[in-house]
């Protein structure tokens, strides 16, 4: 079974969005949030390669781990973190297209039936096209007061 | 690669105490200039440029003034400059300077001073890594609007065989004029370009703090540093 690592600026928002994944997949996937950056100072809002790295080896499982990230840097530290693996675990690794909480929904659901790394991740990246709010008449603007 | 030895051209080597003077005083003007690079990310981003920079380089300057720091080669040095960076920085800024310094340091390997050219080769390589990394162009608003036109000049320059401290002084010239390009255009890059046209008129923060790695390094690198200790270390 897939391992799913969630990555956010907030380490709140990672742990929220792990959180209600988790409750779709019965406990039974591997879910691991990472987010924010420390200093001396504190917990910031930034994400931190190193950290990403580390929680793909909390994951890690030869079946493959897909990484959901949120935005900016968040990306570009999944980006590096990935370099720092070696080759053939680099291979067993994904970085989702996916919205963040759509694409963890669906995706902790489908590794639960034991999906494929990349059959999960396009179900998760399938979640990008979702609807939420019908629109079917568009605002008739054409005769405005 | 049928390039002459570091004797040939453009006059002096570079040695790596030099190279950590020159990355020391890009700490020193980082940290000075935390607010300001705020404030500029504060216009059109989330108003962390300045702080993410400060706590990258403070632990930056730690490293560089450490004894045991790795000084016996540039890449050594570079290397581990990219390192704290990629762990300290926290905004994107972290894994694009990260990736520069790595990038610079594989070209370096082992030498314990390098040539002008060396030097432009070592920064082309960074600028690639970190187009590669940011997927990002020139004219996209970012940091590779200054370190691109910066590391071409420098190289045009010691191709002509013009001296170093001239080629730096040219090479930042060009980096503070790409900086300055970056208020006409519009963002496509980084949390800037959520704003779209209206991150028009305002200097890119990214370009900004790169604009003093070319900025510091004409001020250290063209005065060679006659002893390896630097009083600085003792400090
Ligand atoms: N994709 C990119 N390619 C090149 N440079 C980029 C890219 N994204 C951002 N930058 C540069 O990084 C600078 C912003 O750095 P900063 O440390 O503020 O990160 P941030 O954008 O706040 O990161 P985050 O994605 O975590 O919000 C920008 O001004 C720009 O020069
Ligand atoms: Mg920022």
């Amino acid at each position: 079974m897939i391992a799913i690592v969630i990555v956010s600026h907030s380490r709140c928002l990672a742990e929220g969005v792990r959180e209600v994944a988790d409750q779709m997949a019965s406990g039974q996937v591997t879910i691991v949030p990472v987010g924010g950056v420390q200093d001396q100072e504190g917990t910031h809002l930034g994400t931190d390669p190193m950290a990403v790295l580390q929680a793909i080896q909390d994951a890690w499982t030869p079946d493959g781990v897909l990484i959901l990230a949120d935005l900016g840097s968040a990306i570009l530290s999944a980006e590096t973190a990935l370099e720092f693996l070696p080759p053939e675990q680099r291979r067993r690794c994904r970085i989702s297209n996916a919205p963040l909480v759509e694409g963890a929904i669906v995706a902790a659901l489908e590794a639960s039936l034991g999906g494929s790394l990349d059959a999960v991740n396009a179900a998760a990246e399938g979640t990008g096209s979702l609807v939420k709010v019908a629109r079917p008449h568009p605002d008739p603007r054409g005769s405005t007061p | 690669m049928g390039q002459q030895n570091g004797q040939a051209g453009n006059g002096q080597a570079i040695s790596v105490e030099q190279i950590r003077r020159w990355l020391l005083a890009y700490a020193h003007r980082i940290i000075e200039q935390e607010e300001y690079l705020t404030a500029l990310d504060a216009d059109i981003g989330d108003a962390d440029h300045g702080t993410n920079m400060r706590r990258g380089l403070e632990k930056v300057k730690e490293r560089l003034e450490d004894p045991d720091c790795p000084c016996n080669s540039v890449g050594s040095l570079l290397r581990s400059v990219a390192m704290t960076l990629i762990s300290a920085v926290g905004g994107a800024a972290g894994p694009l300077y990260g990736t520069f310094f790595l990038r610079a340091a594989t070209s370096c390997n082992n030498s314990p001073a390098i040539t002008p050219a060396q030097f432009a080769a070592m920064l082309r390589q960074g600028l690639e890594g970190v187009k590669q990394r940011g997927k990002a162009h020139l004219d996209d608003k970012t940091m590779v609007d200054s370190i691109q036109p910066a590391v071409e000049a420098l190289e045009a320059a010691i191709g002509q065989h013009k001296d170093l401290r001239q080629a730096l002084h040219e090479a930042a010239e060009a980096a503070r004029r790409g900086m300055e390009h970056t208020a006409e255009i519009p963002a496509r890059k980084g949390r800037a370009s959520y704003l779209g046209p209206r991150s028009i008129g305002h200097q890119d923060p990214g370009a900004t703090s790169a604009y003093y790695l070319f900025e510091t390094a004409a001020q250290v690198l063209a005065t060679p540093a006659h002893r390896r200790e630097s009083p600085s270390r003792h400090r």
